[in-house]
């Protein structure tokens, strides 16, 4: 299949960027990132930079290959990322726009490359549980609900690649910061301190700049691992029950 | 900076004060609407009128009306503020726009809050202030009551013989629709109310609330303006 691509170059945060066009062969078997190596492999051939965009598990679980395809963060499926989209969902002669990343917070690096920083910043402020090191205790002394166990899970199937941010109009980290605190807050070791990583989370979230929640689900529709706002409200309510409830 | 006002000035904190503040503005369109209905009998205005006058002679009342002011202001300050935090946080934008399935209103509440907030205007200027601060208003008296009463009713009524202000009313109620299309359901979910069971209906509330009240309101003028 024959495509036309129109990509976004940028040489870095501050520089101007513009969309190159480039003509590509694929195979409907390929899956985009597969395309852009063919891209790639030409422009290299002809002694030109080749596209910088990230990637590296290609299996979906490592968050890294971002880029917004025809307007949609991953691509126009849902669930998947863009290394689990296929060709076979576009059509011959197709063209096709991608951007990377845009929000404040996430600086171009080059091209589809984002300095996704802010989130390490955000979960180092609290997104972890501070359990001591030794012999583990014995898994079924800690009982969990299925039904906890499962909502925690589904959180923490979030894979950081910042699709939510890209997705939101305001920019907002929301969705992201919710589901590492549902997926740390509901589960009884991470429970412990909940509440000021609640406020620990948030705080940093909003000193990355990240724009506010307007509830728009823009995040929901596009996150490739399909987690709810559902997440938002919990973090809203807990973050509101610390603040105004607890001593701290 | 003190933790309530860090608190109020968070992203969450200030969703918090357009949920609360958008609540209470729901809550009084309720009551609003209700009281106006009024406009409907066919009694010359007297139900109307004695009702006008307990709303903006009754001490309670009054004071509420204070709160419904300053809520008012909070809500649009608070709003446009949070539109402007949340376009510089976005940054650029993108060459082609998404077709996801979102509440595409959720994006426009800040254009959509300045249209209501232009409709408010003008009808405030309309009513609320030529009831309180002129004398323009004629007096008006009703069989049994020995006390007379503005006549805000026939007010009311010329000014929805003016046909470009009954469409003005029209557009203005379809904006209020558009905007608590999505806010309804939206300041629950800021509150953090959002439950695999009350869910579904608050969202179905939402949307009957959004048609029916602007529904109501947009009524009066109709038929001010079609019984002449
Ligand atoms: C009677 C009039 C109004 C009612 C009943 C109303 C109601 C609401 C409600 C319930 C919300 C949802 C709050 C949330 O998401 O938590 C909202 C959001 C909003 N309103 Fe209003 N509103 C009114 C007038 C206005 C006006 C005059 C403005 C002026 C600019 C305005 C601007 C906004 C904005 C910008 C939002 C979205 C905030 C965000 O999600 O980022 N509204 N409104
Ligand atoms: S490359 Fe790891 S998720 Fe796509």
């Amino acid at each position: 299949m024959k495509l036309t691509l129109k990509v976004w170059r940028q040489n870095g945060a501050n520089e101007p960027g513009r969309f190159e066009t480039h003509q590509v062969e694929a195979d409907e078997h390929m899956s985009f990132l597969e395309m852009m190596d063919v891209l790639n492999e030409g422009l290299l051939a002809e002694k030109k930079t080749p596209i910088a965009f990230e990637h590296d598990c290609r299996e979906g679980i490592c968050g890294s290959c971002n880029m917004v395809i025809n307007g949609r963060p991953h691509g126009p499926n849902s669930g998947t990322t863009t290394c689990q989209l296929h060709m076979r969902y576009f059509k011959d002669g197709e063209t096709i726009t991608i951007e990377p990343w845009r929000a404040k917070s996430f600086p171009i690096i080059k091209d589809l490359v984002v300095d996704r920083t802010s989130f390490d910043r955000i979960i180092q402020a609290g997104g972890y549980i501070s359990v001591n090191t030794g012999q583990a205790q014995d898994g079924n002394s800690i009982a969990i609900e299925k039904d906890l166990a499962g909502q925690a899970f589904d959180a923490a199937t979030c894979i950081g690649c910042g699709a939510c941010v890209a997705a939101c109009p305001n920019g907002s980290a929301m969705l992201f910061t919710a589901a590492k605190i549902a997926h740390l807050g509901l589960l009884p070791q991470g429970e412990v301190e909940h509440k000021t990583r609640v406020q620990s989370m948030v705080n940093q979230m909003d000193e990355e700049g990240f724009g506010a929640c307007s509830n728009t689900a823009a995040c929901e529709a596009d996150c490739p691992k399909e987690i709810s706002i559902t997440n938002i409200a919990m973090m809203n309510r807990a973050y509101m029950g610390s603040v105004l409830g607890s001593q701290k | 900076m003190s933790w309530f006002l860090k608190f109020l000035t968070s992203s969450i904190g200030q969703k918090l004060i357009m949920s609360l503040t958008g609540l209470f503005l729901i809550t009084f369109l309720v009551v609003h609407l209700a009281g106006n209905l009024q406009l409907l009998a066919n009694d010359q205005g007297e139900s109307f009128n004695t009702y006008a006058y307990f709303m903006t002679n009754n001490p309670f009342i009054k004071t509420t009306s204070y709160g419904l002011y300053f809520f008012i202001l909070l809500h649009t300050i608070q709003g446009i503020a949070l539109a402007i935090k949340n376009r510089g946080a976005k940054g650029s934008k993108y060459a082609v726009s998404s077709n996801a399935k979102t509440s595409s209103s959720g994006t426009k509440m800040a254009l959509l809050g300045t249209l209501i907030l232009a409709f408010l205007c003008i009808h405030m200027g309309d009513f609320w202030f030529k009831m309180k601060f002129t004398d323009t208003l004629a007096m008006v008296s009703y069989d049994g009551v020995d006390m007379q009463v503005k006549d805000l009713y026939s007010r009311v009524s010329l000014a929805f013989s003016n046909p470009i202000l009954v469409v003005v009313y029209v557009i203005g109620q379809i904006v209020l629709a558009m905007h608590l299309w999505h806010g309804f359901q939206s300041a629950f979910q800021t509150l953090g109310l959002n439950h695999r069971k009350y869910t579904p209906a608050i969202h179905f509330l939402g949307k009957a609330y959004a048609i029916l009240i602007p529904l109501g309101f947009v009524i009066i003028p109709l038929a001010h303006f079609f019984s002449k």
